[in-house]
């Protein structure tokens, strides 16, 4: 199977009652690329994939071309895509290894190949003992590898993932975020994967495209989106952001708990955005910011400090010092200068 | 475009039913309502179910009748289903069974399963004259009728009455207990509010079938004086034609209205048979 | 368990009302098939009444029968696209077509029947023919189709379903028999348990629709009652319960099918 490069270009999406739920969007999607749209509910990810299967058409003017070819009038049923539902869609009148083997049925293989096609995936998917279960008789797991093994089986030009992993408990879903992770790297096949969650995202995409009311926020490697985020909305999404308000001086920023040691501050920078892993303890009588422990909570391996300095929200540091803390209690803190971003 | 395409298709798939409905019932029922106004009267034909004395009497025993039904119905069926539900005992599917086993009879058969009981030759005419001396027969009045369509009511309610009892979370009764409520206030509180739009579901079911009904009345005797049998009184023997419509389009109107007004109060399905 | 007083008192309440809807039930039967009831079983059980019935009316059981056959065949061919139309579209246009169908079921079926025969009354061959109460059958049984099969499909997650099938590969025709159909089995085989058993017991309806020649099981029977002696009336009414017992407990059955068991993740 031969992955395939999509492309949209000015894909827009407007709802019959007139909401908006895409603005015209253009994005280029390599072959064998994971891509992953990350964004809370309602941001437009899941009508963006919707339409590169075919499942929405997009506003006039828009398309979708696969290795260039114009496929933006063909429904879903002629685009020889694999998708995977949030709710798995396994067709309950089935059982595992006839919803597997379906999409062969309807491309009419003869039985012999359908029936040894179903055996690897199942094979694949390590659920071969199911293979005659009916659906209800399954786990969330089992129907999550059964859904993967039924959009895998006609070999699909592109993989289309929506949520496949919300539904599931947290243990189960880091287990199998690794699988699906080892299974796009191994079959090299184009996937785009949608998620609200960012660990999630992080783990698997190649590139993320992060969405915000249906327009693009950012995009690109997960490294760039943590470390170099766009905008505050896509800091704030992605991990933890410490924030700082306070004014640029000569020599650093000045805020509430002291001067933070900030050279290269705009000018205009009212606030001093850092993650917490760039955040650290320090000695309270030598360190550049000091401020008052709001919480503290003990996580084993280490502690979460929550630090309040003026009127901000507290900061939260992470430190493996094994001592008890107090709430009220006064800390030094030092942040890495190289890593704070003004936004 | 793919949207079109798939309302033209959805239109495609209405359309047999659709057409059916129209020709057979939609149409009909307009010219029903022209006839009605063809008689001697006029329009006002539709007016003579309150001014006309005689049909303004067949209306209040039939609305009278229905009242009866209902409220004897639910009361019945509210106790058994509730009962029913409640309480897991050997036979209690049995006793499911047989309360809902007369469902699907039709009118004429209920008449005379009311013959059966309460006719010239019924059960209770021998117990009691067996008792008293005395052969207690009321199969052919308005008595008659009324047990009939209780006993046509009591399979549906006790069904509606059992599913909504199922959907009750017995924690609120638990709840009400907790905070001192005695059996009967845990009753008043909470389970016939619960049961509030199963009630008027299926209550709204019984009158509408009580006043439209005409199998039963049928089998027991012409001479009952509800509406239907007014109808049907017109329509065969006095032949008049316009009449029968007018007032089967009235009784129409009050039986969909009933059922219409109960589906905005009690939701879900609501609907009549006999 | 002790059981409360009130226990006792509502199951006694319970039975009550069970033996006021069979009794009657039973007594009808053995009255059909005793020699005479008035004298009571002691004048000895027969057939006779039975045979009597069967030489006497049969011709109305097979129209019955056929007419219900031919009922279910109408509202499934009907029914079923409705069904799926309006599961599909759920606003308030499909909500409105919903209730106009349902009509026929809460109208008086004296009134549909006077309207019938206003409208086409005066077509002579359709008038006397069996079709033309085949056409007041399917009116009044049809919303039981359409809303039995429509309430299996709302509760099932069509849309994704079809969209799953779709990103198969599936097309309209393909999605329709292969997903479509077989999950609303449960419905269609209630609904068509409902329209067959409805329209055997039809009889507000095709009291005025039938002509001395179409006549049917219930005018038959309400033939017999308002003529024929008790013992017949019975026997004949309880030829009509051997065949729709056998359908009232199917349908009984079809509701009380098992729930649906969910497992557990053991990863």
């Amino acid at each position: 199977m031969q992955p395939v490069s999509i492309r949209l270009s000015r894909c827009g999406k407007t709802f019959p009652d007139g909401t908006r739920a895409l603005e015209p969007l253009d994005l280029d999607i390599g072959a064998g690329e994971t891509m992953v749209f990350l964004g809370p509910s309602g941001c437009g990810k899941t009508t963006t994939l919707r339409i590169i299967a075919g499942l929405e058409a997009p506003d006039e003017g828009g398309s979708v071309t696969f290795d260039g070819v114009d496929v933006t009038p063909l429904p879903i049923e002629k685009r020889n895509v694999g998708m995977v539902f949030q709710s798995y869609a396994l067709f309950p009148n089935m059982s595992v290894a006839e919803n597997i083997g379906y999409g062969l049925r309807i491309r009419k293989r003869p039985a012999t190949a359908i029936r040894q096609r179903v055996g690897e995936l199942l094979e694949m998917m390590r659920i071969s003992p199911l293979a005659d279960r009916r659906i209800d008789q399954l786990s969330g797991g089992q129907r999550q590898r059964v859904a993967l093994a039924r959009a895998l089986a006609a070999e699909p030009r592109a993989l289309l993932l929506d949520e496949p992993l919300t539904a599931l408990d947290a243990k189960l879903r880091d287990v199998l975020r690794l699988e699906i992770d080892g299974l796009l790297r191994r079959l090299g096949i184009t996937a785009i994967y949608v998620t609200h969650d960012q660990a999630e995202a992080m783990a698997l995409g190649d590139r993320i495209l992060v969405m915000d009311h249906g327009k693009v926020a950012q995009i690109g490697s997960p490294r760039d989106i943590y470390q170099r985020p766009a905008s505050r909305y896509v800091a704030e999404f992605i991990g933890t952001m410490n924030r700082l308000s306070g004014q640029p001086e000569s020599g650093g920023f000045r805020t509430a708990g002291g001067l933070l040691p900030w050279a290269a501050a705009p000018h205009a920078a009212r606030e001093a955005w850092f993650r917490p892993e760039d955040t650290a303890l320090a000695d309270a009588a030598s360190a550049p910011l000091s401020g008052s422990i709001d919480a503290a909570f003990f996580l084993g391996d280490r502690t979460r400090l929550f630090v309040s300095i003026g009127n901000d929200k507290p900061l939260v540091v992470e430190t493996a010092e094994r001592r008890e803390f107090r709430i009220g209690e006064t800390v030094g803190l030092q942040v890495d200068a190289s890593r704070i971003l003004a936004l | 475009m793919a949207l079109r395409r798939e309302n033209s298709l959805l239109i495609a798939l209405l359309l047999p039913a659709g057409i059916f409905f129209c020709a057979f019932f939609l149409l009909p029922l307009v010219r029903l309502f022209l006839i009605g106004g063809e008689g001697k009267l006029g329009y006002a034909a539709y007016a003579a179910i309150v001014t006309d004395r005689n049909y303004f009497r067949s209306l209040v025993s039939t609305l009278v009748l229905a009242a009866g039904t209902t409220v004897i119905t639910l009361i019945i069926s509210g106790i058994a289903g509730v009962f029913l539900q409640r309480h897991s005992f050997r036979g209690n599917a049995v006793l499911v069974s047989m309360l809902t086993f007369p469902l699907a009879f039709p009118g004429v058969v209920i008449g005379f399963m009311v013959i059966m009981l309460a006719g010239r030759q019924g059960l209770i005419g021998d117990i009691t004259l067996a008792l008293t001396g005395e052969k207690l027969v009321f199969a052919y009045s308005m008595a008659g009728l009324l047990m009939g369509y209780v006993y046509f009511s009591i399979p549906r309610t006790i069904l509606t009455v059992m599913a909504a009892a199922e959907k009750l979370d017995p924690k609120l009764e638990e709840a009400a207990r907790s905070l001192g409520a005695s059996p009967w206030r845990v009753v008043l509180d909470v389970i016939i509010p619960g049961l509030k739009p199963a009630f008027l579901a299926a209550g709204a079911i019984c009158f509408a079938t009580a006043v439209g009904a005409f199998g039963t009345a049928f089998t027991l005797a012409t001479r009952i004086n509800v509406l239907p049998m007014v109808i049907y009184t017109e329509f065969t023997l006095q032949a008049n034609m316009a009449m029968a419509a007018a007032l089967s389009f009235v009784l129409g109107a009050v039986t969909w209205i009933v059922l219409a007004i109960a589906r905005q109060f009690a939701g879900g399905t609501v609907a009549a048979a006999g | 368990m002790q059981r409360k007083p009130l226990f006792w008192l509502q199951l006694a309440f319970t039975l009550s009302v069970c033996v006021f809807l069979v009794v009657p039930v039973v007594l009808s039967a053995l009255a059909g098939l005793t020699v005479n009831y008035q004298t009571g079983l002691s004048s000895g059980l027969t057939f006779r009444w039975v045979i009597e019935v069967w030489s006497g009316y049969r011709d109305t059981i097979f129209r019955s029968i056929g007419i219900s056959l031919a009922c279910l065949a109408v509202t499934l061919v009907l029914g079923i696209p409705a069904a799926y139309a309006l599961a599909k579209k759920q606003n308030g246009f499909t909500r409105a077509l919903e209730e106009l169908l349902v009509m026929p079921v809460a109208v008086p079926g004296l009134a549909t029947a006077l309207a019938l025969i206003v409208m086409y009354g005066g077509a002579g061959g359709f008038r006397t023919s069996w079709l033309f109460i085949l056409v007041g059958h399917v009116l009044f049984t049809l919303p039981f189709m359409v809303r039995s099969v429509l309430a299996v499909l709302l509760a099932i997650d069509l849309k994704t379903l079809e969209e799953g099938a779709a990103s198969l590969g599936a097309g309209f025709i393909q999605r329709f028999t292969h997903i479509v159909l077989p999950n609303c089995r449960a419905g269609i085989v209630a609904g068509s348990l409902m329209v067959v058993t409805l329209s055997m017991g039809e009889f507000n309806m095709t009291w005025l629709l039938h002509t001395p020649f179409t006549k049917t099981l219930p005018v038959g029977l309400a033939d017999a009652y308002a003529s024929l002696r008790l013992e017949i009336g019975s026997a004949y009414t309880l030829v009509f319960f051997v065949m729709i017992v056998p359908l009232l407990i199917a349908m009984q059955a079809v509701a009380q099918k098992p729930k649906q068991t969910f497992k557990t993740d053991e990863e």
